[in-house]
C-alpha cells in the first residue's frame, strides 16, 4: 500500500484549510444567528404554520395534516361573554405537534422566552391534549416583549371550546396552506423575500432579522418568474380574484404564464356536486376559441378544499 | 452487468463498473433533459398539459434538477473516478463489485427519490428537496460507498506520487459526503429560520463548489494530457488550483441570500470570498490550454479534445458572471432573474457537461475496446449541445436583464411576463435541442458497444480513424 507518505504535509494543510472554511462558514454565523430574538412576525408565523410544513413523518405525503388553525375570536369561549375585539388564537388539537419556538422556548430570544415560559406556561402545554396559544404583552426586566401565551394553561380555553364557538369564515387554514405553497412548488416561481431596493416599492417591506425564527422551510425562493408574494395578503385580499385566478389564471389575468390549480378543488364543490371539469375546460376552450361570450363559472371551493387553505395562506401574508 | 452482482471480485472485469456507471449517466442526461424540455415547454405554453397534478410545473422542475445533477453529472462523475482513479495509480479498481453494487444502489435510490420528489413529497429546500431518509440513503448507500472506493484505489496505488486529478477526486468525494450531512442537517434535527434558510444555500453552493465544479475540472486534467500526448503545463498551477477551491470556494456560501437578513459581515464576507473564485478558475483554464501547446489541431480532429475545450473556454464567461454577478454592486439588479437560470445552466450544461462528456466518450470506448461507432452522430451530438445551450444562454440571459430592469423600473409584473415571453420560446427550443442530442448519444454509444471496431491490445482508441 502506497499510502500517503508524501502526503502528510498536504493532508494537514487541507485539514487546516478545510476546517477554517467551516469554522467561518458554519460555526462563526450559527453563533451569530441563534442569537437573533423572534419578532412579532415570527411568533404569530410558527403559531400559525405549526411544526415543519416541508416532509416529516407526521404528514409524509404533505396533505396538510397534523397543521394548527388560526381563529379570529369574538367571544370568550368558555363564559360565552363577547370579547371587545376579536383575538387571533391559534389552536392545536390534541395529537398535533407544537411548533419549535413551543418545543425549544430557547429559539424566541432573550427576555420572550422568560416571559413565554413563565407567564405563558408554554413548557405546560401537551400534544396530547392540545393546546391554545396566543400572542401577548408582556414586561421583562423593566423593558416591552411580545410572547406566546399558552391560553389553555392561563385561561382554561380548551381547543374543542374555540373550535366549537368559531364560526367557518374566522378559521383560517393558513399551515396546511403553507404545506400545499411548498408541496405544489409555488416557491418555484413566487419567492417569499423581496430583492433588495426598489423592489420594496413594489413587493413592500424586505423582512426583519428575527422573522423567521421557528419556520421550516423558510422556502424563500431563488428563481424568480412571477411576483414576490412575501406581503401578497396586503396587496390583494379578495378571495374571489383568488379563486378565479388559482382555478385558472387566464381568466383574471390573459398573460399569465402560471400553470391552472383546479386539481385543488378536489372532487366536490362547496354544496357538494361533483365538479365536472372536462366539462369546464371544454366549456372555456369555446371561450377561447370565441364561441361563447363568457368563461364558465368557476366552482365555488369546499371548505375542507385543500384550495381554501390555500388561499388562507396568501391572505395570511400581510 | 447484473450478473457480476454476486460474482467474485476477481472474476469481474476491469471496467465493468465504470462501464454501468457511463451508460446509465448517459440515460439519466436523457431523461433529465427531456423533462427540462418539458418544463420550459410548460413555462413557453401555459395550457401545455393542464389540469393534471403530476404533470404540474411545481412538480416536475425540482425533478429535472436532481436528474441533470444527481443522475447525469454525479454518475458521469463516478464513471470516471471508476477508470481514471487506477489508470493513473497504475492499479486497478479497488473494488468492482463494490462499484457495481453502488451503481445499483445510486440508480435505485435516484429512482426513488425523483419518484417522490414528482409525487410532491419534498423538503422543500431547494437543491436539497429531496426528503431526509432519502438523504440519508443517498450518503450511506451512494456517496461513501464511491469515497471508499476512491480512497481504497489511490491507497493501493501503484505509483509514487498522486497524480493532479486524484487529488480532485479524492477530496471531492470526502468534501462531498460532509456537504450533504451537514447541508441536509435542518432536516435532521430540524433546525429551522434564518439557519434553515442559510444552510439550505450553504448546501447548494457548496455541492457546486466542492463537488461538481473540481470533479469536472479533474476529469479535463486527464483527458487533454491523456488524448494529447502532452504532459500537463504545470503542475505548480494545479496545485494554486487545488488549493485555492478549498481555500475560496469553499466560503462564499451566503452570496445566494444577499436579499436576506443574514449578518452583514457573512454576505460581505462571502462577496469577497465569491471574487477570489476567479483564481482557481483562471489556474485551470491556463492550465489546460497551455497543455494544448502544438496540438490545436485535434481540437478539430477529435471528439474529446473538442468537448473538454469547449467546456474548459465556456469556464471563462461560467466564473467571469460567477465572479461578479454576486457583488452587490451587481446582485440586486439580477438576482432571482433568468440571468441566474442562464449562468446555472453555463455551470451545469455548459462547462461541467462538455468536461465530462469527453470523460465519458473516451472511457467508454476504452474500457470496452471499441472505436467509437460514428463521428457523424458524434458530431451532430456536439454541434446539437452547443447550439442548443447557447440558445438557452442567451436567451434567457436576455430575459433576466428584462427582469431587471422591470424590477428597479417598477414595471408591473406582467409586462416582464409578457417582454419575457418569446425568449422562453427560444429557451425551450434550445432545451429541446439538446435533448435530442443526448438521444443521438446514446445511440451512438449502444452501438459503439455492439458494432464498433474492435481497439487492438496496447492501442488507444483516439489513435485509430474514424470510420462513420
Amino acid at each position: 500500500m502506497a499510502g500517503f507518505r508524501e502526503y502528510k504535509v498536504g493532508a494537514r494543510l487541507f485539514a487546516m484549510a478545510f476546517g477554517g472554511s467551516m469554522c467561518i462558514t458554519l460555526l462563526f454565523p450559527s453563533i451569530n444567528i441563534a442569537a437573533v430574538s423572534s419578532t412579532d412576525v415570527a411568533l404569530s408565523k410558527q403559531l400559525a404554520v405549526g411544526h415543519e410544513t416541508g416532509f416529516n413523518l407526521e404528514d409524509p405525503f404533505l396533505q396538510g395534516k397534523n397543521k394548527p388553525t388560526v381563529v379570529a375570536l369574538k367571544a370568550d369561549p368558555k363564559t360565552g361573554q363577547p370579547l371587545g375585539e376579536a383575538m387571533s388564537v391559534f389552536v392545536y388539537q390534541p395529537g398535533t405537534t407544537f411548533p419549535a419556538g413551543i418545543l425549544h422556548p430557547r429559539i424566541l430570544g432573550q427576555g420572550i422566552e422568560q416571559l413565554s415560559v413563565e407567564q405563558g406556561h408554554i413548557t405546560d402545554a401537551q400534544k396530547a391534549y392540545g393546546a391554545v396559544f396566543t400572542v401577548s404583552k408582556g414586561t421583562y426586566q423593566g423593558k416591552e416583549f411580545s410572547y406566546i401565551d399558552n391560553l389553555t394553561a392561563t385561561k382554561g380555553w380548551m381547543p374543542a371550546d374555540v373550535m366549537h364557538s368559531a364560526k367557518d369564515e374566522d378559521i383560517s387554514h393558513a399551515g396546511a396552506g403553507k404545506t400545499y405553497f411548498v408541496r405544489e412548488g409555488c416557491w418555484w416561481c413566487h419567492t417569499l423575500l423581496p430583492e433588495q431596493t426598489q423592489d420594496w416599492q413594489v413587493f413592500g417591506a424586505p423582512p426583519m432579522l428575527g422573522d423567521f425564527n421557528g419556520e421550516s422551510p423558510t422556502a424563500f425562493g431563488s428563481d424568480r418568474k412571477a411576483p414576490d408574494l412575501m406581503h401578497v395578503g396586503s396587496r390583494n385580499s379578495s378571495k374571489e380574484w383568488l379563486m378565479m385566478h388559482f382555478f385558472n389564471p387566464r381568466l383574471v389575468q390573459p398573460h399569465s404564464i402560471m400553470p391552472r390549480f383546479d386539481y385543488l378543488w378536489g372532487e366536490k364543490d362547496a354544496s357538494g356536486n361533483k365538479i365536472d371539469y372536462d366539462k369546464w375546460r371544454a366549456e372555456y376552450d369555446e371561450y377561447r376559441e370565441g364561441k361563447r361570450v363568457s368563461p364558465p363559472d368557476v366552482p365555488a371551493y369546499a371548505s375542507d378544499s385543500e384550495i381554501r387553505s390555500l388561499i388562507d395562506f396568501m391572505l395570511s401574508l400581510k | 452487468m447484473f450478473k457480476y452482482l454476486f460474482a467474485k471480485n476477481e472474476d469481474i472485469p476491469a471496467g465493468s463498473a465504470a462501464v454501468f456507471f457511463g451508460f446509465s449517466a448517459i440515460i439519466w442526461f436523457v431523461i433529465g433533459t427531456g423533462l427540462g424540455s418539458f418544463n420550459a415547454a410548460k413555462l413557453a405554453f401555459p395550457d401545455f398539459v393542464t389540469g393534471n397534478i403530476y404533470f404540474a410545473f411545481g412538480h416536475m422542475r425540482q425533478v429535472h434538477v436532481m436528474a441533470v445533477i444527481f443522475g447525469w453529472i454525479s454518475m458521469a462523475f463516478a464513471m470516471a473516478m471508476m477508470y481514471i482513479t487506477p489508470a493513473l495509480g497504475n492499479t486497478k479498481l479497488w473494488s468492482e463489485k463494490l462499484g457495481l453494487w453502488n451503481c445499483l444502489l445510486w440508480n435505485l435510490g435516484l429512482t426513488l427519490g425523483l419518484t417522490v420528489l414528482w409525487a410532491g413529497i419534498t423538503s422543500g429546500r431547494e437543491y436539497s428537496d429531496f426528503p431526509w431518509p432519502v438523504d440519508l440513503y443517498l450518503a450511506f448507500f451512494v456517496f461513501i460507498p464511491l469515497a471508499v472506493n476512491v480512497w481504497m484505489t489511490i491507497l493501493n496505488r501503484r505509483t509514487q506520487g498522486i497524480y493532479t486529478t486524484n487529488w480532485f477526486f479524492a477530496s471531492a468525494v470526502f468534501m462531498v459526503i460532509i456537504v450533504f450531512l451537514v447541508g441536509n442537517s435542518p432536516e435532521f434535527f430540524h433546525l429551522t429560520g434564518l439557519t434553515e434558510a442559510y444552510l439550505t444555500w450553504w448546501f447548494a453552493h457548496n455541492v457546486l463548489g466542492l463537488w461538481i465544479t473540481p470533479v469536472a475540472a479533474a476529469i479535463a486534467y486527464y483527458t487533454i494530457p491523456k488524448v494529447t500526448g502532452n504532459p500537463l503545463y504545470s503542475h505548480r498551477i494545479g496545485h494554486l488550483h487545488f488549493w485555492s477551491v478549498v481555500v475560496f470556494y469553499s466560503t462564499p456560501a451566503a452570496h445566494h441570500l444577499m436579499s436576506a437578513p443574514l449578518p452583514e459581515w457573512l454576505k460581505s464576507f462571502a462577496s469577497v470570498e465569491g471574487v477570489l473564485i476567479l483564481v482557481p478558475a483562471i489556474a485551470f483554464v491556463s492550465n489546460i490550454m497551455l497543455t494544448m501547446k502544438g496540438k490545436w489541431h485535434m481540437f478539430v480532429e477529435n471528439i474529446e479534445v473538442r468537448f473538454t475545450i469547449t467546456g474548459c473556454l465556456m469556464a471563462i464567461p461560467l466564473n467571469m458572471q460567477g465572479g461578479f454577478q454576486q457583488t452587490r454592486a451587481i446582485n440586486w439588479y439580477i438576482h432571482g432573474t433568468g440571468w441566474i437560470v442562464a449562468h446555472a445552466h453555463l455551470a451545469l450544461l455548459g462547462f461541467s457537461t462538455f468536461l465530462e462528456a469527453a470523460a465519458v466518450y473516451l472511457g467508454l470506448q476504452t474500457i470496452m475496446k471499441r472505436k467509437l461507432y460514428s463521428l457523424t452522430l458524434a458530431n451532430m451530438h456536439f454541434w446539437l449541445l452547443l447550439i442548443g445551450f447557447t440558445i438557452y444562454w442567451v436567451s434567457m440571459t436576455i430575459a433576466g436583464l428584462i427582469q431587471g430592469a422591470g424590477k428597479i423600473y417598477e414595471v408591473p409584473y406582467i409586462d416582464v411576463v409578457i417582454a419575457e415571453h418569446p425568449y422562453m420560446i427560444a429557451r425551450w427550443i434550445g432545451g429541446t435541442l439538446v435533448f435530442t442530442g443526448n438521444i443521438l448519444w446514446l445511440y451512438n454509444m449502444w452501438m459503439t458497444a455492439r458494432k464498433g471496431t474492435e481497439v487492438p491490445e496496447g492501442r488507444m482508441p483516439h489513435e485509430l480513424g474514424y470510420e462513420r
